[in-house]
Formats: C-alpha cells, sequence, structure tokens
C-alpha cells in the first residue's frame, strides 16, 4: 500500500474503465502515479491487459472446421429457394390470374350484352316488393306478376315463387299488375303509350271483373 | 479523382468502400453476394453464439439462422451502425431467443471457486484480485498454439454466464459498452461492473494457468514468473 490519493481497492474498482481509456484525466493520473508505486496494483493491470489483449486476438476466434462451408451451403440453398418460391408463386400466378381475367371478363360480357335481353323495355327494379309476395313467373318474359294477371305470356309454363326468388333469378315487377311497387309509378314511352293504355284498360277491366 | 482510382490508391478506404457496396448490391436483391459480404465476420458471429449458447452444434446453427435473418433483414441496415456490430446483435438475439426457447441448460462456471469466492447473485460486492506476483506479458505469439487457445477458451468457459456475455461482447467482439449494453439488454453500469469482475477472473485463472504450465514452452527467463 502506498501513500497516494486512490487506494488499492479504488483502484482494482476502476481498473476495468482504465484500461478502456474511460476515467476522467485526473483519475487516471492518480492512478498512473499509483501504478509506479504499488506492486500488487501493477501486476493487476498487466494481468488484466494481457487477459485483454490475448482474448482480443483474431486467434482465439475459431470454428469448427467445415463452418463457412456449411454456412455458404446453407445461405445457397436460401437464396435458391427463395426463387423457388417465386418461381413457384409465379407459376401459380399467371395461370390463375389469366382464368381471373377471362371470368370477368365474360361475367362483364354477359353483364352488358346479355343482361335484360328477354325483359320488356319496360322493365325496372321494384321498389320494396314484400319478399315473400307469392308471384307468377313463366318462359319468354322475365317479369314477375300477380296471379290472374293478364299480361303473363306463355301461360303454359307458369309457376310460382316468392318476389325475393324472382328478384334473385333477374326477374322485375309487370309494369300493369305490380306498378305500385315500381319506383317510377307507371310506364309510359313514347310508341307504346297507345298500347299500353289499351292494356291498362284490359287489366282495368279484368282486376274489376 | 474518380472513385475506382481512389479505391485503388487506398486499401484501408477500400476495404469499407468494397463493403459498402456489396451491402448495396445486396440491398437491391444481389443475395448471392451476401456470403462474401458476411465471410469476414463469420468467426465473430460464431464465438457471440457459442458465448450465449455454450453447445458447438447450437451456436452453427444459430449463426447459420442470425446470417439468414440479416440477409432477410438487410434493406433495414442503415449506414449508421457498423455492419458487424448489426450482425453481431442479430446474432445476439438470436442466441438469447433460443435459450430461452430450449431452456438450454448450460453448464455454468464456477464463479465463486476458483476466480474469487463470490457467488452469482452477489454482482455489487467488490472483487479482489488474489495474486499478485510480478507480470510479464505474454507474448501473442503463444496464441500459434492449439493449447494456449485451448486453455483460454476453457477458462473462459468456466466463467458465470452472464460475466462471460459480456466479456465476450466487450473483449472478443470488441462492441463498446453501449453496444454490449443493448445487444444482451442491459444496463451500462451492469455491463461496467461485469466486464470488471470478468476481466480479474480471467486474469487469475491465467495466472493459475501459469502455475499449471500453460505457457510453460513460451521463451520466459528461467525461473521467472510472467506476472
Amino acid at each position: 500500500m502506498v501513500e497516494n490519493n486512490v487506494n488499492c481497492e479504488t483502484v482494482w474498482r476502476e481498473i476495468s474503465n482504465y484500461v478502456d481509456g474511460e476515467v476522467d484525466a485526473g483519475l487516471r493520473v492518480s492512478m498512473e502515479e499509483h501504478f509506479k508505486s504499488c506492486k500488487r496494483c501493477a501486476s493487476v493491470l498487466a494481468g488484466m491487459q494481457n487477459v485483454v489483449k490475448l482474448y482480443g486476438d483474431e486467434r482465439m476466434l475459431e470454428v469448427p472446421a467445415g463452418f463457412g462451408g456449411r454456412l455458404q451451403k446453407r445461405l445457397a440453398k436460401d437464396v435458391g429457394e427463395t426463387g423457388k418460391r417465386w418461381l413457384t408463386w409465379s407459376a401459380w400466378l399467371v395461370p390463375v390470374a389469366a382464368i381471373l381475367l377471362i371470368t370477368g371478363g365474360v361475367v362483364l360480357t354477359n353483364s352488358l350484352t346479355f343482361r335484360n335481353y328477354i325483359q320488356s323495355r319496360h322493365a325496372q327494379p321494384g321498389n320494396d316488393v314484400p319478399p315473400d309476395m307469392v308471384v307468377v313467373v313463366s318462359d319468354g318474359s322475365k317479369l314477375f306478376h300477380v296471379a290472374g294477371c293478364p299480361f303473363i305470356h306463355d301461360k303454359n309454363s307458369e309457376r310460382t315463387m316468392t318476389a325475393r326468388e324472382a328478384t334473385r333469378d333477374g326477374y322485375t315487377p309487370c309494369p300493369r299488375c305490380l306498378r305500385q311497387y315500381l319506383k317510377t309509378g307507371l310506364v309510359r314511352e313514347h310508341d307504346d303509350v297507345a298500347e299500353e293504355e289499351g292494356e291498362e284498360e284490359v287489366f282495368a277491366g279484368a282486376a274489376g271483373r | 479523382m474518380p472513385e475506382t482510382d481512389m479505391v485503388l490508391n487506398n486499401p484501408a478506404r477500400a476495404g469499407g468502400t468494397r463493403e459498402q457496396e456489396l451491402i448495396a448490391r445486396v440491398q437491391r436483391g444481389e443475395n448471392e453476394l451476401f456470403y462474401e459480404l458476411v465471410r469476414p465476420y463469420e468467426r465473430r458471429v460464431y464465438a457471440a453464439a457459442l458465448a450465449i449458447l455454450r453447445n458447438e452444434h447450437d451456436a452453427e446453427d444459430v449463426a447459420q439462422e442470425a446470417m439468414l435473418k440479416a440477409l432477410g433483414n438487410i434493406r433495414q441496415f442503415r449506414a449508421e451502425a457498423r455492419f458487424s456490430t448489426w450482425l453481431i446483435q442479430i446474432t445476439v438475439n438470436e442466441a438469447l431467443m433460443r435459450r430461452r426457447r430450449e431452456r438450454t441448460v448450460v453448464m455454468e462456471g464456477i464463479d465463486g471457486q476458483r476466480a474469487g469466492g463470490h457467488r452469482s447473485g452477489e454482482e455489487e460486492s467488490e472483487y479482489a484480485p488474489r495474486d499478485f506476483a510480478d507480470w510479464r506479458e505474454i507474448p501473442s505469439e503463444a496464441l500459434e498454439r492449439k493449447e494456449v487457445r485451448q486453455r483460454l477458451a476453457e477458462a473462459l468457459g468456466t466463467l458465470d454466464r452472464k460475466y462471460r456475455e459480456v466479456f465476450v461482447m466487450r473483449d472478443v467482439e470488441h462492441l463498446n459498452i453501449q453496444e454490449t449494453a443493448e445487444a444482451l439488454g442491459i444496463s451500462v453500469a451492469s455491463v461496467k461492473t461485469r466486464l470488471l469482475r470478468a476481466r480479474l477472473m480471467l486474469r487469475d485463472l491465467l495466472a493459475a494457468g501459469w502455475e499449471q504450465g500453460w505457457f510453460s514452452r513460451l521463451p520466459f527467463e528461467k525461473g521467472t514468473k510472467p506476472w
């Protein structure tokens, strides 16, 4: 033990920071003075510096034989699998996208071309039709009617279903017998006005019977 | 001066530039260059994993996993960090996760008995050096001998886990104090305390090793201990 402004215990506590250069200038000077006069602490310092030097040497970093080769192989495999995953996805992606495109095209074409092709030009969506109301449909027309409507085409093919089912199957309310459910009420269009007026009269007569 | 000329005329800078170039190319998708990028650090990555797992097979597996993770996240790497530090931190994370997941039983060291008499839970207590013989520098040529390297590795393996991990991160991996704290998820103060004790314990173990003849074929003066 020597006369100094730091004692051995303080030196031991700070010696690791000293080796790392992490003590302030004042403490560093005091410790350096202490090392000059204290063989025990000088021994501790020298030993610690040896430890840091030896273990910090690259030669201490040993890997098992073949480590680099195995690592390289695994990386290459992963890179390859990433590519394969992409290829697998892309292999599926192309036909799936093609099918979706074709299907979408067909649906779109149908919806534009054939949507109302057998419907009356007066057909329009119903408004607040009671879904459970029993209605009559028949072949050759996409209108649904109340039973007894004189404007049902092809009466031999008449069949009943609910309004919900009829709507689902693409039928719309008959503009004559179900006019109250049409958004615009009675349909009147240029050339058909006279005809429709005649039909209405017939229907009024039928309903009145 | 064109960039290529600057690189050719400045080998020290060329290393860093080459690494930066490789990082940029891998980030752009040239994954096949990744091994070239990490090859200089593969031994450090393995050592970091081994320090935590204490099992060569697990360490190698985790080192590979860490490399794959680094490759997968390479676009997140920013140049403000050293690439090696980033890589080591990923490795430490992977190793710590593996240890937690598999509840690996690590053979803990004899912290107290051989290196100072403290139990692992007594981190705050003082550690007093035990050997005060004159110390002489061990020449680094000693490390050419496999036996010496093996003895040093064994001595390190006897340390309690928390001291060994800090020591390896700081003195083997050369992370700084802050980086070590971040990698291991502990405070800077804990790093300093554990590092001090680890160094002192290893110093005493090396002294004991000298007594046992680890360095007996070194060219020291006859009859003089190196410390």
